[in-house]
């Protein structure tokens, strides 16, 4: 086997970020996990170490608070003498409806998922950069690839992150930072508890082995489950006057 | 989404209006649940809500395995755990569920509810005997901690409890150790219903998994006859040395109309079945997923059933003469009318603890039965003949079993009512079961 990644997961309690833990404890990787709650985290941790390798530690980090990033990718890196791979799948969803009615909601999410993702990336970067590269996997969505009706602000904060993510990569990966963007299609994860769910709505389990498959092979970008990528094809490509028609 | 539309509904298809509500924290969302509902892998109504509540508690995303202790096998796992992830995940290790259904898409919170049974109940029992401990939301709003020491009542009555007694949180039990991934098999095509029950016997003194299935529309001389399988967990000489890759996935993607299932198709469908195990005798290695879960190969067959959807009748009879109550049973069958697809037999070992625990030494008959204008009557006929025989039906597939025969049927139920009007007197925690057939307010 390939010597096991360090990788530190930030959102590995609930959804596709479990999924992830699960996957690479079981096949040997070490884990650092970032949460929000210490007792949620630890729970992770021992569902891990069941049936892989134990994660070998976790601190707080509030993606609300980027006063704590420093330390908390401190603590990681200290606890996994040097980490080479860092995991963003930690992200906030709220139905157009309800961020139309509540500004408040609106301002969180954007913060959420735009502003302070970004300023965890940078963090996360610089200490990569610092000892020559690695991987920065962040989830993105396919619901920041165009505008509309039904996601219009949610969509607009990883659209924000995408773009970021494709220009960090661009400009870093000749220095050895291996970028991938994650633009997962519908996933049934708590989420999208309650959402009406399309034809093609996937497994966190599933998008769990495409990601790790993507890291693995330094690819930039990768939509999941598999056919969502074909979907996302036509929707890129569908004029402005349909886009405006249509409902989804 | 709105919710005032929605349908929930079991196995069989046959919805009321209502919705499930999924959460990972299970603490917080049972706080003022009704029920909780794992994958609504049983066929009737027990995991749909009273009619004044509508929401049930969906449990699936509570998945996590909370610890698992490799000298006594004793793994800790949230409710929604479901057999299928502690398959994928364990049985690499060496380690596979005491007792499974047929299908592997239940959680742990469904298995002890339902007390469930398996190929192995002749000498693994269900799956509560295997549970050591487990956490429970109870309608006082209490967290409690429940064993065969600990809260004993309250443990005995929510094994097979149907949901009835409390929110189960999480669970603690007994994994088993198998000597490989791999199954022994070997099969017999057995001539009539006789020799079948006798075959069961004979492969249950060899064998740790026995089941069956019967052609339940041959007549006559030809009545019951039917294939047997029993198996074993390969011993590593004889498997192997690969793990068995995952077999392919297929799904009913539409339902089908409800003429597609008629009585001419089902013959057709049981005539193919039975020819197929052309030789008399067969033996060999099988995929594990092919032995324990044959009907998980095709995700979503309910669809199959058409839009009024379908039940599954199964009744156990207890030993003694069982040829003569198992053939009066199948005659009911033929004589309303209500071909079955699939006719499951298997005998079943001693009595569990859990109060309302489904199975009792004897021999347990599942059917098939697609719904149309004449269930309801041939549902009641079944249940006078079982009820004459003492037999008793299984919750987890009824839907139109009528109260007073399950009163009938169920001498333990006294001792249920009074274990659940302790911990629950007001009945806050029901559902469209215990409406429909303890009498609970809607
Ligand atoms: C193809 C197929 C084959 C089957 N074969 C067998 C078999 O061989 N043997 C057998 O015994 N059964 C069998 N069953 C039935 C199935 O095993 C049971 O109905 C089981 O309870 C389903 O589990 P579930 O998680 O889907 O629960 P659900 O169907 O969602 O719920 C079943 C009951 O459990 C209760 N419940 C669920 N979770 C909790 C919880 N956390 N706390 C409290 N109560 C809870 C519900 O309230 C309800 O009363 C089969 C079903 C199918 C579809
Ligand atoms: N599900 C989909 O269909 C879908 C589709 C496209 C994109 N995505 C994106 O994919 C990612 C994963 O989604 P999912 O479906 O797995 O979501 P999920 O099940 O809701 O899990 C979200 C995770 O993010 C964490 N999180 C939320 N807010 C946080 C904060 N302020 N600080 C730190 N952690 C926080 C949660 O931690 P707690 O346990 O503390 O709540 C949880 O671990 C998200 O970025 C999402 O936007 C999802």
């Amino acid at each position: 086997m390939k010597t096991p990644r360090k990788i530190v997961l930030l959102g590995a309690t609930k959804g596709m970020g479990r999924a992830l833990s699960r996957v690479l404890s079981a096949r040997g990787d070490l884990l650092f996990l970032l949460g929000r709650d210490e007792e949620d985290l630890a729970k992770t941790q021992a569902d891990c170490a069941v049936t892989g390798s134990e994660p070998v530690g976790f601190a707080l980090c509030d993606l609300e608070d980027p006063t704590g990033f420093d330390a908390a990718l401190g603590a990681a890196d200290l606890a996994l003498g040097g980490f080479d791979t860092v995991i963003v799948t930690a992200g906030m969803f709220a139905t157009q409806d309800a961020l139309e009615r509540d500004p408040v909601l609106a301002a969180r999410v954007l913060t959420v998922n735009f502003t302070n993702t970004v300023v965890f990336c940078e963090f996360a970067r610089k200490m990569l950069l610092a000892r020559g590269g690695g991987a920065l996997c962040v989830f993105s969505s396919v619901a920041g690839e165009r505008g509309r009706k039904p996601i219009v602000i949610y969509g607009a904060s990883k659209a924000g992150l995408s773009q970021y993510l494709e220009g960090l990569d661009h400009k870093f990966r000749a220095s050895g930072l291996r970028v991938l963007t994650v633009k997962p299609g519908f996933v049934h994860t708590g989420m999208t508890e309650g959402l009406k769910a399309p034809p093609f709505a996937g497994e966190p389990e599933d998008v769990a082995r495409t990601v790790v498959h993507a890291i693995d092979a330094g690819k930039a970008v990768v939509y999941a489950p598999m056919p969502w990528a074909p979907i996302m094809a036509v929707i890129r490509a569908l004029p402005r006057f349909v886009m405006r028609k249509v409902g989804f | 989404m709105n919710h005032s539309e929605s349908v929930l509904s079991g196995w069989g298809r046959i919805g009321v209006l209502g919705h499930e509500r999924r959460s990972e924290n299970l603490r917080e969302a049972s706080r003022d649940a009704v029920l909780s509902r794992g994958l609504g892998r049983s066929y009737g109504d027990s995991a749909l809500p009273p009619p004044s509540a509508r929401e049930v508690l969906g449990t699936a995303l509570a998945d996590r395995l909370l610890g698992f202790d490799e000298g006594t096998g004793i793994l800790h796992a949230e409710a929604g755990v479901s057999i299928e992830q502690l398959n994928r995940r364990m049985l690499p290790m060496g380690y596979f569920v005491p007792v499974t259904p047929g299908t592997q898409f239940v959680t742990m919170g469904g298995a002890v509810a339902a007390d469930v049974h398996g190929k192995n109940h002749h000498v693994a029992g269900c799956f509560g005997e295997h549970v050591t401990r487990m956490t429970m939301r109870v309608a006082s709003g209490e967290i409690v901690s429940v064993s065969p020491n600990e809260n004993a009542d309250l443990f005995w009555a929510t094994v097979g409890g149907m949901g009835l007694t409390g929110h189960i949180l999480d669970v603690e039990f007994a994994m088993k150790r198998v000597p490989s991934p791999w199954i022994y098999q070997e099969s017999w095509r057995v001539p009539d219903i006789d020799a079948y029950i006798d075959a069961l016997a004979e492969g249950a003194k060899k064998f740790d998994y026995t089941v069956g299935w019967i052609d339940c529309l041959s007549r006559g001389k030809n009545m019951g006859r039917g294939i047997l399988m029993a198996g074993d967990w390969a011993k590593p000489e004889q498997a192997p040395s690969r793990y068995p890759s995952p077999l392919p996935k297929l799904s009913m993607p539409f339902e089908l109309p409800s003429f597609a299932l008629n009585p001419l198709s089902i013959k057709a469908f049981n005539f193919g079945f039975y020819w197929k195990h052309l030789a008399q005798h067969q033996q060999g290695l099988v995929h594990w997923q092919t032995f324990f879960y044959p009907l998980d190969m095709i995700r979503g067959w309910n669809k199959m059933y058409g839009p009024r959807g379908f039940t599954q009748y199964q009744c156990v009879l207890p030993a003694g003469d069982q040829r003569r109550s198992a053939r009066r049973v199948l005659d009911v069958l033929s004589r309303e009318g209500g071909a079955s697809f699939l006719c499951v037999i298997k005998d079943c070992g001693e009595q569990g603890q859990g109060i309302l625990s489904f199975p009792m030494k004897g021999i347990s008959i599942a059917l098939d039965i697609p719904v149309n204008d004449r269930t309801q009557k041939l549902i009641d006929t079944l249940n006078e003949v079982v009820l004459e025989e003492n037999g008793r039906i299984y919750l987890a597939k009824d839907q139109f079993t009528r109260p007073e025969h399950f009163a009938a049927m169920e001498p333990r139920l006294e001792k249920f009512r009074q274990v659940r009007d302790r911990w629950d007197p007001t009945h806050k925690i029901r559902s469209a079961q215990s409406v429909r057939l303890l009498g609970d307010r809607p």
